[in-house]
């Protein structure tokens, strides 16, 4: 049986496109191994509580609005696993960013998700700029627990990667710009590294989280990775903190430092204050006023608006 | 006879000070010992009252019910009183076993574990227990994940 295994992953890794397939292969092996340990139930369990998934944040991974948490998507325990989908808006002043997706997780443990984001411009001479993103993000909880930690310091702590791969670049034809590269960007696609330590401070009502993520995106990778000004990964520091209204209603902040690698655009960190709401373990809306920053040097105006997210899942 | 006066003066503040002092410290240790949470939860009637409330839903509660099949509900319910009064700070001593004891081999999993708090924290909610409050419970209560889940 391994001889058949260690095959199979010698073929999958002669390539090094397939190096994504051996990072899946090896951690739903390892996942495998650790579900049938368990005796995991095949349905979902939805055992977790109220909130404890987190929500969507805007490049798929389960966490806060901007940021990835070191929680595990999904009300799916240890024992089981859980899914959900996600549609999310964000309007600013000049821009509109539309993000969707689905996201898995399986055995509190790993996290896998899938999501499109769609940036588009109203305000000339970007009023037809149309951008596109795929990201695939994998997640896996590398120690600690947010709920049941709560006489120790440990925070749950969890790493992982997006990789996105930009699907298209529309409306910057009068600039005679088909590909991101044509805008500085020295690649339409990239991987972002990240570890993320939450903690539950249930006694004063708290969540605290800290994401510390290494980078070459543009902003997040809509405009590509790497540029003309730089281009190397950069660690860039993520942060919100929550405060539990209740067991279904949560408010909060988030920061999220961005990098600065293109002439064409002095990229802002980005921020918001929130508010999500937990009704079920089937659904969740948050709501949030989001500040993004100038985007490009064709627009100066520091983009601040609304932002709408729906979960719905189990 | 001023003098006299003066001195008696002295030792009598000086002992009615410390005697203040001792008093102050007196009322401070027995001040130490923090029962904000009791109180928050309305001392042992709102205990009682929360127990009222919670042991008939976990008994209803599809997902843990049958754990509970043989327990002896008075005797539970005076148990689970004593047990969150005195983790909440208040006058009481839980004389029930410990957690390990009382649940090993039930094959108790997170999601057990985590259907009894909510129910729990539901029942402080229908007796309109600040969440902050209810927070702080749960928070005293999510250590014993270790000992009772087996799963």
């Amino acid at each position: 049986m391994s001889h058949f295994i260690s095959g199979g992953i010698s073929r999958c890794t002669t390539n090094t496109k397939h190096k994504t397939s051996k990072l899946i292969l090896l951690v739903s092996l390892g996942l495998g191994y650790q579900i049938a340990h368990a005796q995991a139930s095949l349905t979902p369990d939805m055992g977790k509580l109220t909130a404890t998934g987190g929500v969507s944040q805007v490049e798929g991974a389960g966490g806060g609005g901007l940021t990835p948490w070191a929680l595990i998507t999904g009300y799916g325990t240890r024992d089981s696993y859980g899914a959900n989908i996600h549609y999310t808006q964000a309007n600013t002043q000049d821009y509109s960013l539309k993000t969707y997706g689905a996201a898995i997780g399986i055995a509190d443990r790993v996290e896998f998700s899938l999501a499109k984001q769609e940036f588009t411009g109203s305000l000339a001479p970007l009023n037809a700029l149309n951008l596109q993103q795929d990201i695939f993000g994998i997640k896996v909880k590398l120690a600690g627990d947010a709920v049941y930690d709560q006489a120790g310091w440990m925070p749950q702590i969890a790493a992982g990667v997006q990789y996105k791969r930009d699907a298209r670049i529309g409306g910057l034809g009068a600039l005679g710009v088909t590909s991101v590269k044509q805008l500085g960007a020295k690649d339409d696609r990239g991987v972002d590294y990240y570890v993320s330590a939450t903690k539950i401070y249930l006694a004063q009502s708290l969540l605290v989280n800290g994401t510390l993520r290494a980078t070459k995106a543009n902003q997040m990778g809509l405009l590509g990775f790497g540029g003309d000004k730089k281009d190397q990964y950069q660690a860039q520091l993520e942060g919100s903190i929550a405060y539990l209204i209740n067991r279904k209603l949560v408010v909060g902040a988030e920061y999220r430092m961005k990098p600065r690698n293109l002439g064409v655009d002095n990229e802002k960190d980005f921020s918001d204050v929130f508010v999500a709401y937990f009704p079920t373990k089937n659904f969740s809306v948050t709501a949030a006023y989001v500040q993004l920053g100038d985007i490009t040097i064709f627009n100066p105006k520091t983009q601040r608006g609304w932002y709408l997210s729906l979960q719905a899942g189990f | 006879m001023k003098n006299l006066l003066q001195s008696s003066l002295a030792k009598f503040l000086t002992i009615a000070g410390f005697a203040l002092c001792a008093s102050f410290t007196a009322n401070a240790q027995t001040m130490d010992k923090d029962d904000s949470i009791y109180q928050g939860l309305g001392k042992k009637e709102g205990i009682t009252k929360i127990v009222n409330d919670f042991v008939p839903m976990i008994l209803a509660d599809q997902r843990i019910a049958h754990f509970f099949s043989k327990i002896k509900k008075e005797e539970f319910s005076e148990l689970l009183v004593a047990q969150f009064c005195e983790l909440a700070g208040g006058p009481c001593q839980y004389k029930g076993r410990d957690m390990y004891e009382s649940h090993q081999g039930m094959g108790i999993s997170n999601a057990h574990f985590n259907a009894l708090a909510e129910d729990l924290q539901i029942a402080m909610e229908k007796n309109d227990i600040p969440s902050s409050i209810s927070n702080r419970l749960v928070a005293k209560l999510a250590p014993m994940q270790r000992p009772i889940v087996s799963k």
